[in-house]
């Protein structure tokens, strides 16, 4: 082959390259549109730092070496009240086997959380995401989601939506998280 | 395949027509053609030679203008069928697309949905069919450039006489011509602004070269306008989020990663009083309200950096502004624009501790609606407790208990607990709008609505745009290669002197007529008829030898 067209087939596929890589991209970027910068299954759990109804402060990177059922929830929501006594019932024995459940309820109407808690006689906390913080951060739309953080900080599955989950499921749930 | 040395020296690149240089027929097709295509001056546009590796292949098929316009039919088609039914942003957000279309559209509706057509703008296969529309812009526009460019820049005075033969507007003269005669023309032409060059008593005139650039300068500014649609997906070049604010709230500005928070202190409505001007009085009266301004009263903020999510960070105030339709609050690349509003939103309630018997009241309290107390202390031993809040009622469960099914206070419930010196344990009161409920028989003491407070909403939308610059640019350097390649001609006139008979010819890419005329006047009062137009469609089969008659 000669010298030009060796240089020829060079630009010629380096012209083509940059091409395919502009429209690569842009097809790309259009496609995952609608998941980019969503939390998926094995991202690090973003950290942060909520208050329960009595001001006390839980910060998730605390946890480490444990796993974290982390449900997002809201008092007018009628599957998180079937499944918040499971999560109850379930609460004592998962804490002994290194299971915590955080429950993050995702607006400041502190009267009705209470007034819930003390109804259901929950256990575990409830914490109030004053300013929307960490159900941004989790990208939580849907009531209710739960994210399960592994023992690592690792996330290992977001269960999104209304499941109908039963107490059995939520058992496997935890079990998934046992360090 | 080599190149191509012509008889006149000049070495010409693989798979060229005319020579560069002296525009000798190098091919038996060209050579044996009435009239030359001078599109791109016989230059060697696409090597059809190099077929052999695959980059080769896919580069002759981009370089095709065949291809080029075939793309662009099937996107033209494909954008038109897009607008027959809206799409999915404009449809109803509270319908699934998948039923909306059916319902309103039947089958068709159906179809159109399954096939994509809901989101066509945003589908794979079109945002596909631009790119490769831009693929073959840059290839066809390359491949045509390049070589048009080296042959208009290797362009000899001295031309090959078939060369001129075959040019549209020829001349061949019987004898000579004059040294004044030649110097006439040639002062004439440069009169006309022509660059004249000369070589062995030959005479190339030409102007305008850079009118031949203009599809190429075109062609660059499409593909920056498509590199500025690209940028969009690029995060932080675009925004465009809404964010719902409520009268003293606060909420963080989506879009902004966090950095800024707005405080909405007070919207407003004004609509138009038939006492500001009497000649609205009929209209008014016809049409009933009429906006005359929204305006939200906002304060930014922007937002400390934070370690932790869900701390609380610092805000600093950065201005208060009253953002008004097509009046947006701008800042750092940001505007905030008003878009939507909410009047009334229940805030909150009073109510009157009222002794049934004698209508007396015994003091009157106010639940904020959002944040409500546990307990209203009313003095001298009477107190309201709130047992049960239901901001958005939505009737009574199996088990009797009242429910609600949303946070925002609608509708809003409550069951309170009416202390009083004579009921030391409270008498249970179920209150709802318009209806109140004792369920454990009738009470000596009721509350009394005593008034509500409400507030407004609105709706804010985010937006950056730093495309914008790029899309600009990309347009005005389209407009200046329309211009380039629209309002100037590129002509040549080229008169062979030497060897024989003298041989007049002269090109154009557009307007055959205006160069025709400018020949009239360069060639008057010499003596010399001015060239034939042999595609003259006044004259068609009208033989001509090209000789004067």
């Amino acid at each position: 082959m000669s010298l030009t067209k060796k240089r020829r087939l060079l630009v010629r596929t380096a012209i083509l390259a940059v091409l395919i890589a502009a429209a690569g991209y842009t097809l790309y970027a259009n496609a995952t549109k609608g998941t980019r910068g969503k939390l998926q299954a094995g991202d690090q759990a973003p950290d942060f730092v909520l208050k329960d109804l009595n001001g006390k402060t839980y910060r998730l990177s605390d946890y480490k070496g444990r796993g974290v059922f982390l449900n997002f929830w809201g008092t007018w929501c009628d599957p998180c009240k079937k499944e918040m006594p499971y999560m109850n019932e379930l609460y004592q024995t998962y804490k002994q086997k290194g299971v915590e459940i955080l429950a993050v309820h995702v607006k400041d109407t502190r009267f009705l959380v209470d007034q819930f808690v003390k109804q259901y006689g929950l256990d575990f906390p409830v914490l109030i995401d004053k300013n929307g913080d960490v159900q941004n951060a989790y990208n939580i739309d849907p009531l209710p989601t739960t994210v399960l953080i592994a023992p690592d900080g690792k996330v290992k599955k977001i269960i999104v939506g209304n499941q109908n989950l039963s107490k059995k499921d939520i058992r496997n749930m935890m079990d998934m998280i046992k360090p | 395949m080599k190149e191509i040395k012509c008889e006149c020296g000049h070495v010409n690149p693989p798979g060229t027509i005319l020579c560069e240089s002296c525009g000798k027929a190098l091919t038996e097709e060209a050579g044996s053609a009435k009239l030359h295509d001078m599109r791109y001056d016989g230059s060697a546009r696409r090597s059809q030679t190099y077929k052999k590796t695959p980059v080769d292949k896919i580069w002759n098929f981009f370089s095709s203008v065949k291809t080029g316009v075939w793309l662009i039919v099937i996107t033209l088609i494909a954008s038109a069928l897009g607008t027959v039914l809206p799409q999915t942003d404009y449809i109803p957000s509270n319908v699934a697309p998948a039923v909306y279309y059916q319902d309103q559209y039947g089958w068709f509706g159906k179809l159109w949905y399954t096939l994509g057509f809901d989101d066509l703008y945003g589908s794979w296969w079109y945002m596909l069919l631009i790119a490769l529309i831009g693929v073959s812009l840059v290839i066809c526009s390359l491949d045509r450039f390049i070589p048009l460019r080296r042959a208009l820049a290797n362009q000899k005075a001295t031309r090959h006489e078939g060369f001129l033969k075959r040019q549209r507007l020829y001349r061949k003269m019987d004898g000579p011509i004059g040294e004044e005669t030649y110097a006439q023309i040639k002062r004439k032409l440069e009169a006309k602004r022509y660059k004249v060059l000369e070589e062995d008593g030959n005479l190339f005139a030409e102007k305008n070269r850079f009118s031949r650039w203009g599809p190429y300068v075109n062609h660059i500014g499409l593909i920056i306008f498509l590199i500025g649609c690209m940028l969009r997906f690029i995060p932080g070049m675009y925004v465009d989020e809404l964010v719902w604010v409520r009268e003293g709230e606060k909420k963080v500005l989506p879009g902004t990663n966090e950095q800024y928070v707005i405080l909405n202190k007070k919207f407003t409505v004004q609509l138009y009083n038939k006492k500001d001007n009497q000649n609205f009085e009929a209209a008014l009266n016809r049409i009933g309200n009429v906006a005359k301004d929204f305006e939200t009263d906002v304060v930014l903020y922007k937002q400390g950096a934070k370690h932790v999510l869900g701390e609380e960070a610092p805000l600093k105030k950065v201005k208060s502004y009253a953002i008004r339709v097509n009046k947006p609050l701008k800042f750092g690349g940001y505007a905030v624009y008003q878009m939507d509003y909410k009047m009334d939103e229940f805030q909150s309630m009073s109510f009157a501790l009222e002794k049934k018997a004698n209508k007396k009241v015994y003091g009157t309290f106010k639940i904020d609606l959002y944040h409500p107390k546990s307990e209203y202390d009313l003095g001298q031993g009477y107190k309201v407790k709130l047992l049960g809040y239901y901001p958005s009622f939505s009737g009574f469960a199996k088990n009797g208990e009242p429910e609600t099914d949303s946070y925002i206070p609608n509708n809003p419930a409550f069951l309170f607990s009416l202390i009083s010196p004579e009921h030391p344990k409270g008498e249970k009161s179920f209150v709802a709008i318009r209806q109140t409920v004792e369920p454990l028989g009738k009470n000596d003491y009721k509350l009394a609505f005593a008034g509500l407070e409400t507030r407004n909403a609105s709706a804010l939308a985010v937006r950056k745009d730093e495309t914008l610059w790029v899309l600009a640019l990309g347009g005005a350097i389209f407009m200046i290669g329309v211009v380039q390649g629209a309002y100037w001609n590129h002509r040549r006139f080229w008169l062979k002197c030497e060897g024989g008979p003298v041989m007049l010819a002269a090109h154009t890419n557009k307007n055959w007529y205006g160069l025709k005329k400018e020949l009239e006047w360069v060639l008057e009062g010499s003596g010399i008829p001015v060239p034939v137009d042999r595609q003259d469609k006044k004259n068609p089969g009208k033989k001509d030898t090209g000789r004067p008659a």
